[in-house]
């Protein structure tokens, strides 16, 4: 059972107002994976990562709590849940995701950040002044607490005198290229994802991968973004076999991850659906989307799934890259699917 | 049992982000395109709006937010209706209904 909707998606426009984040991580974890790369701090370039897929793991814990809350009388108290988190952030109670499985979605802004540095782009990074785009809070429609935020976010970016963004997901990009206008006056931030610059850059690949693989589109990429053609582009260069599902481009077919925050089963049920489809392909599958991968891969039953960042980074050589053959899935959250 | 017709809840949204339901002509080609199989988006959901049915919109508030916002319907959308962005809208009407 689903816990009450209105309180659920309350406490997580709370927080945005509240702490800058649905779900206020410590600027210290949200960071850790630039700790080896000694990127500048700000500059008119710069890797934006939005906290998408650093905060997984901890999506990943409280998605397991509210599966299990759901079921349990607790679910009557979400109401003095969400006044009680108005005073103490409750996030800082939920268990730690163990250093294995934050490794794999930490390695993949910092895999972003060495393939960009391969193809010959100058970026700094913000740091703790990276903030949540706001995303969850824009889709629950929580749009006078998104504004407030899309402000504080674009005063850090002016404050570091930065002119152009590079995104690392499709939902950032979202609310930075496309909500953002909306939001901020004069907003006049260049957007552009990270797969987007390499296309257009070219890379070179000189450890190509030869493996068969399924593509699947991000909904955002494909029908808010227009992101469709870049990731093939490099999938071929890096040497990929890379074939399409029936749903594809812009008529792929959602990962059911949306649905997750408030209604889990829900988004299980969406993602067993796309996964047949896309076994029907290849038995390992491309993602570009922290929630499409983390999603697909709990309902995946004997599939492989890797984010795009992986594979590019294996074909450029890039030591130690998520896309390399044999590399074991991080295990799910305890108690989850 | 009756229902009181109006505009009011329509305007409201309207005012709020913009709601462009009279657009939908009722095809249903955006159900058959939905992932999660919602029949009641957004042909019947939109029609309790436009006529200012509130009872019945809040009573689908679980329907509301489990649309993924996938865009889906809005691909097979012939009249060109912003259904996601109508859906953003209700959903904050929905919120602000429930503090």
């Amino acid at each position: 059972m689903a816990l009450p909707t209105r309180d659920v998606a309350g406490i997580l426009a709370d927080n945005l107002r509240l702490r800058g984040s649905v779900l206020p991580i410590p600027a210290r974890q949200a960071t850790r994976w630039a700790r080896e790369l000694d990127l500048p701090k700000g500059g008119s370039t710069v890797l934006y990562t939005g906290l998408m897929y650093q905060l997984i793991p901890c999506i990943e814990r409280l998605v397991t709590i509210e599966r299990w809350a759901g079921d349990t009388p607790l679910a009557r108290f979400t109401g003095l849940g969400r006044r009680l988190n108005r005073l103490v952030n409750g996030v800082a109670f939920v268990p730690r995701p163990s250093a294995r499985e934050r490794a794999e979605y930490d390695r993949v802004p910092a895999d972003v950040a060495r393939l960009l540095h391969r193809a010959g782009v100058e970026f700094g990074y913000l740091y703790e002044d990276d903030l949540y785009a706001g995303t969850l809070a824009w889709d629950l429609g929580a749009d006078e607490a998104v504004a407030i935020h899309a402000r504080r976010v674009v005063a850090r970016l002016r404050r570091h005198g930065v002119r152009e963004v590079i995104t690392i997901d499709p939902h950032t990009t979202n609310m930075l290229r496309s909500v953002y206008p909306k939001l901020v006056d004069g907003y006049d931030i260049r957007v552009r994802n990270y797969l987007e610059v390499l296309a257009e850059r070219g890379l070179d690949f000189p450890a190509p991968v030869h493996d068969r693989v399924v593509i699947h589109d991000p909904c955002v990429y494909a029908r808010y973004e227009n992101v469709v053609e870049p990731p093939r582009k490099l999938l071929a260069a890096a040497g990929l076999d890379a074939g399409e599902p029936a749903a594809s481009g812009r008529l792929t077919w959602c990962c059911g991850g949306p649905a997750e925050a408030l209604y889990p089963a829900r988004a299980a049920a969406v993602a067993a659906g796309r996964v047949a489809q896309l076994r029907e392909t290849a038995p390992e599958c491309v993602t570009m989307c922290p929630i499409c991968l983390v999603n697909l891969r709990k309902a995946g039953d004997g599939m492989r799934f890797r984010d795009i960042s992986g594979y590019l980074a294996r074909a450029a050589g890039i030591p130690g890259a998520t896309g390399t053959a044999g590399q074991a899935d991080p295990p799910p959250a305890p108690g989850g699917r | 049992m009756s229902t009181l017709i109006g505009p009011a809840l329509a305007a409201d949204l309207r005012r709020r982000g913009g709601f462009d339901a009279q657009a939908c002509m009722g095809c249903g080609y955006c159900t058959a395109a939905c992932p999660l199989g919602i029949d009641m988006l957004p042909r019947r959901l939109f029609r309790y709006v436009l006529f200012g049915m509130d009872a019945e919109v809040r009573a689908e508030l679980e329907t509301v937010f489990s649309c993924l916002l996938c865009r889906a319907c809005e691909q097979s959308c012939p009249a060109g209706v912003h259904i996601t962005d109508n859906v953003r809208t209700l959903r904050g009407w929905l919120l602000e209904e429930g503090r």
